[in-house]
């Protein structure tokens, strides 16, 4: 037997909901942010201990996924070296719009204190981000609290298939 | 007139310079001190001809040909038991007389003893590759290859280790800019989206400090934000920090303090 008894007498009698197309995609997209594995550095440490029990992403419906066809948001957690640029637009390229990108730490946002021939200064110079952590590494709070503000930002926008898509060029 | 003195480089140099100073070295001592290193010399001595030998911080430094290192290493490996080799690279002597010199720390485990033979090459020659006796040695001969572009003679695979294999440039001769030539600043733009994308990118800020609360294509003031791009007017709304909007979200239960039961035992 269901152990919660549903109220057919509430809400006009009937179990519906009312509410707008773009709010209803913009709540599945939002609260289903499949994330790609995408530990570079440090950073990475963090972002799997966002995942893992202590701070569990699972609550947000943010899963890690081993594949950019499956993923809808890039953490960019670590280092972006210039050998690994094109990897990292190449991946990019193949994620399914609508797609965003969380830039974590200060070497994805700015190459940090890696100021040197071989790394890549900011991971905006490759890909468009969406969402800057500050911090070196970031603590799995920050991560969360940007999660969070990626679906703030998802929920603000139209649904429709007209979204502009986001292109560095 | 007074001679020009140009004023622009002031800080780039250091304002005294000691006429007569000379770098401080590690004391050496002879080779004879040691009974275990003065044997190895001296059947080293036998079979190649040795430049210059002495001991320094317990470790023998051995100079020698650069043709023989292929024959001194088999030597030290087969028959004086040095049967690993440490570490292998090059030093750059560029700017002082146009050459390098190569190292190659060996460490015998039964003598308990650390050697390093030593010879100099001059700029584009090449060394023999010591990758047949070590395995080792591959991918440090390929490291020196990436590094100062010293070539190593029969090495199976001659080619860029760390770097992208159309890098331009050895990072680690003196003469390299730690933050990269035109070459590197370019490097991922040149690559992706080729060149004619360098105007629309722009070129690499290196600088750590620099905060521009103007520029909202890069900065964000926190608490101020503003779309990117906007012109900022210094007249910003307050942005309200805050994960979830104020109405509320569809399906999904705002968490507010006051109505949450807090539990402050923690015997509970």
């Amino acid at each position: 037997m269901a152990q919660h008894k549903v109220n057919y007498t509430q809400d006009g009698g009937l179990p519906v909901a009312l509410t707008s197309i773009d709010k209803i995609v913009n709540w599945g997209r939002s609260n289903s942010i499949w994330a790609l594995t995408y530990g570079l550095a440090c950073c990475g440490i963090e972002m799997m201990a966002s995942g893992a029990s202590r701070f569990d992403f699972d609550r947000y419906g943010t899963i890690f996924r081993a594949s950019p066809r499956q993923a809808d948001v890039m953490i960019v957690a670590g280092t972006l070296t210039k050998k690994h640029a094109e990897f990292i637009k190449r991946l990019y390229d193949q994620m399914t719009e609508p797609r965003w990108v969380i830039s974590m730490g200060s070497c994805a946002n700015t190459g940090g204190m890696f100021n040197t021939y071989a790394t890549v200064q900011g991971c905006d110079r490759v890909i468009p981000v969406d969402l800057y952590l500050p911090g070196c590494a970031p603590r799995p709070e920050t991560l969360q609290y940007g999660v969070m503000l990626l679906q703030k930002k998802i929920r603000a926008n139209k649904a429709g298939n007209a979204q502009k898509p986001k292109r560095l060029m | 007139m007074r001679a020009y003195t140009p004023k622009d480089d002031v800080q780039a140099k250091s304002y005294y310079t000691d006429r007569y100073y000379v770098a401080p070295q590690v004391p050496k001592q002879e080779v004879e001190t040691d009974e275990v290193f003065a044997a190895d010399l001296a059947a080293l001595k036998a079979k190649f001809e040795v430049k210059e030998s002495f001991i320094q911080v317990g470790q023998m430094v051995v100079y020698i040909n650069a043709n023989d290192i292929y024959g001194v290493l088999e030597f030290l490996r087969d028959e004086l038991t040095y049967t690993q080799l440490s570490e292998m690279s090059a030093i750059d002597w560029l700017a002082k007389d146009n050459t390098f010199e190569i190292f190659y720390q060996m460490l015998s485990m039964t003598k308990r003893k650390r050697l390093r033979i030593k010879f100099f090459i001059n700029k584009g020659e090449a060394v023999d590759s010591v990758e047949s006796l070590f395995r080792c040695a591959d991918w440090s001969e390929r490291e020196m290859f990436d590094m100062f572009g010293i070539e190593a003679n029969n090495h199976p695979f001659m080619k860029r280790i760390l770097l992208p294999y159309d890098w331009q440039g050895n990072p680690l001769l003196k003469t390299y800019p730690l933050e990269g030539d035109e070459f590197a600043a370019w490097y991922e733009v040149d690559k992706i989206y080729g060149k004619e994308a360098r105007d629309v990118i722009g070129p690499e800020i290196r600088d750590t400090a620099r905060v521009d609360r103007y520029d909202s294509e890069r900065f964000a003031r926190l608490g101020f934000e503003v779309p990117k791009g906007t012109e900022i007017t210094g007249n910003e709304e307050p942005n309200k920090q805050d994960y979830q909007e104020e109405g509320g979200v569809f399906l999904v239960k705002k968490f507010t303090k006051d109505a949450s039961k807090i539990i402050d035992d923690p015997q509970r």
